[in-house]
């Protein structure tokens, strides 16, 4: 059971028995917190407790005086000093701002207030910085309870609405440009709660705490995950059931044309959008693995179904079996080289989650229930993914994701499809098997479908006998762009019977469908099959329910039809009247000869 | 045992952590072990959550035990 699954009451009644529970668990690391309020902030400080507690922290806080957040770091910092928090926690909210514009104020003068304001806090982060090597979190502004011009409140230079939102845009410049200053989202905790139960003016005016018990939950959970993330203990895998989680049905039973998952049915939208959900966490770094009780090779048929918006690249790694799911865990784990406790486990089933909780210690196991449009929500109550940063890894991960979404958005502003093939400046290494690719190349065998001619599969065996065989022509080739670098994406392989060379394999990933590199494969093979007194070659294409968009491959690439039947068709290219024909590839090649 | 005593006794026991604490119409902030200032704030929230009542300003203040408590529940669970 995760904290932030229980409800206000529960939390409050379960509180000290809780605390007291985890405190009793040994090996807890130490962190020293300095809260700095501008309003009573001892209840969040103990909900914050078991927060940390319940997540291996032992912290020890010290509070400011009440409302003496601004003295306590500026004027009269001796105690904080003493204190040596490793971080120092800023809370304060709309009633501690001394600058608010008045509501005839003009242009200048709501500048001049939120010049002012910006200022305080920035002695405030200047001299805790100058004081102390301590990790600032400041929380932003939830906008003012009562918008007094209504509308006009976001929009006058009188308005608060505008005053607090110009101000937390302010507060996300300095955040961004100092490492020292973390911003705690309280602008988008409020809105995500709701502001009519954000605030809570009877416990203000009784007690001067300015939230309800479910603001204060909020708050105290999501600064436990920025502490966790200071300390680099955010998770880092999300391990995901399929049936029924990833798509709906059992793909064993139902088969890939049944599985719910696309735009068909409402049932199948949800899977889409939790996969869209996943994908997304994918984009920012978080790893994803699956841990599913299926049969490895019919799971992973599901990562075929053309509206699954996750691919089997996506995940680190995959355990399709029949053996308990915490001992594949820990497998993944160990391939991964990580620890249990920075994965998140979902799974439809609670026997599965139950299991899982039981075995794995430090796991995260949302109870997200069996609802598919309720998981994104829950797991991300979590908060298990937090980041404080974006790492040069996560960003080389978004610039790769963004460089594709710029080639598909760029595909529409030139005046025919070559221009475009052009714009992409593509260079093409198409060469002879090496060594080092032959996994890769073995691995592109056995999981291409769809661009694959004959879809036979080789092992690293049989596709490292061809490099020492002298009746074989086994290309490879990868293609860079001027977007990024696509990897080794095509394999050709022929077989040699004196002037007759047989197409065996030819398979290309669907990551470059339609930019040319066929007809530059075809290029470099041609010229090669000559060099070695070929004079003909037959390809042959083997239907299958994946490979349709390859029926006339051949024939597109000039070959003759030579016979057809429902098992096979066989194309035939005359090497004497064959011309080169890719106008749109730059090719590299290494070791010719 | 009035019901809301016995609820009462329970969120007391749950909140103070003290399983075998046992709540009585005179029971108060004085003779109970631990119900500080914030165990306070914490045993209202609760109360009002279990009973989804609201206490008004200064209700509160003018409650001497554990009895007039129940008492105040009582008249706002009538209301309702």
């Amino acid at each position: 059971m995760n904290l932030e699954e229980y409800s206000a009451e529960e939390f409050l009644r379960k509180m000290r028995g809780l605390r007291r529970k985890y405190a009793a668990v040994a090996g807890l690391q130490s962190v020293r917190i300095a809260v700095l309020g501008g309003t009573t902030t001892n209840e969040l400080v103990d909900f914050l407790e078991v927060f940390l507690l319940s997540t291996g922290f032992q912290p020890t806080f010290f509070q400011s005086e009440y409302g003496r957040f601004y003295e306590d770091a500026v004027v009269d910092s001796g105690e904080l000093v003493a204190f040596a928090p490793n971080i120092v926690y800023l809370h304060t909210c709309h009633l501690n701002v001394r600058s608010l514009p008045a509501p005839g104020a003009s242009e200048a003068e709501f500048q001049r207030c939120v010049d002012a304001e910006f200022g305080r806090y920035e002695q405030i982060w200047k001299s805790i910085h100058d004081r102390l090597p301590a990790q600032i979190i400041q929380n932003n502004f939830e906008l003012p309870p009562y918008s007094f011009l209504g509308n006009l409140d976001s929009v006058s230079s009188g308005g608060g609405s505008r005053f607090f939102l110009t101000l937390n845009a302010r507060f996300a410049q300095a955040a961004a440009a100092n490492p020292r200053v973390l911003l705690q989202d309280l602008h988008g905790l409020s809105a995500r709660i709701g502001m009519k139960e954000w605030f809570d003016w009877d416990r203000y005016f009784s007690y001067k705490i300015l939230n309800s018990v479910e603001g204060s939950l909020a708050m105290a959970s999501s600064l436990a995950s920025l502490v966790r993330a200071i300390y680099g203990k955010s998770r880092k895998v999300l391990v995901l059931d399929l049936d029924n989680t990833l798509w709906g049905g059992v793909i064993g039973d139902d088969g890939i044309d049944k599985i719910q998952i696309g735009r068909e049915t409402p049932l199948a939208e949800a899977y889409t959008a939790f996969q869209e959900y996943c994908l997304s966490l994918w984009r920012r770094g978080v790893l994803l693995a699956v841990c599913s009780k299926n049969n490895e090779e019919i799971a992973k048929k599901g990562f075929d179904h053309p509206d699954s918006i996750l691919k089997l690249e996506h995940f680190s790694s995959f355990k399709a079996n029949w053996e308990p799911k915490h001992e594949n865990i820990l497998k993944i784990a160990q391939e991964l080289n990580l620890g249990p406790d920075s994965f998140v486990f979902v799974d439809d089933n609670p026997a599965e989650r139950a299991i899982v909780e039981a075995q794995i210690s430090g796991i995260a196991v949302p109870n997200v229930g069996n609802e598919v449009s309720r998981f994104a929500g829950i797991i991300e109550q979590g908060r298990y993914f937090e980041p404080v940063s974006m790492t040069e890894e996560d960003l080389a991960r978004a610039a790769l994701y963004e460089a594709n979404a710029v080639r598909a958005s760029t595909e529409s502003q030139f005046s025919n499809y070559g221009e475009y093939l052009d714009f992409l400046e593509m260079t093409a290494e198409i060469d002879d098997f090496k060594p080092i690719y032959i996994e890769r190349i073995a691995q592109l065998t056995n999981k291409t479908n769809q661009f694959n001619l004959t879809t036979r599969r080789y092992s690293l065996a049989e596709m490292e006998a061809v490099l020492h065989s002298a009746n074989h022509v086994g290309l490879y080739a990868k293609l860079t762009d001027r977007f990024g670098d696509n990897g080794l994406i095509s394999v050709v392989l022929g077989r040699r019977e004196d002037e007759v060379l047989h197409l065996d394999l030819w398979l290309m990933s669907c990551r470059v469908l339609k930019r040319d590199v066929e007809i530059a494969m075809l290029d470099v093979l041609a010229e090669r099959a000559r060099s070695l007194g070929v004079s003909t070659i037959l390809g042959y294409y083997l239907p299958t329910a994946k490979n349709m968009m390859v029926a006339d491959h051949y024939q597109k690439l000039g070959f003759e039809l030579v016979s057809s039947s429902a098992e096979v068709s066989t194309w035939k290219l005359d090497l004497a009247t064959h011309k080169p024909l890719n106008q749109h590839i730059k090719i590299l090649e290494y070791s010719h000869g | 045992m009035d019901d809301v005593l016995e609820q009462l006794q329970q969120i007391f026991r749950d909140i103070l952590d003290q399983p075998d604490l046992v709540l009585t119409r005179q029971s108060n902030a004085h003779n109970v072990e631990d119900w500080d200032s914030l165990a306070h704030i914490n045993l209202v929230s609760a109360i009002e959550k279990r009973y989804k009542i609201r206490f008004a300003l200064g209700e509160l203040q003018d409650l001497k035990d554990v009895g007039d408590m129940i008492d105040l529940i009582h008249v706002k669970l009538a209301a309702k």
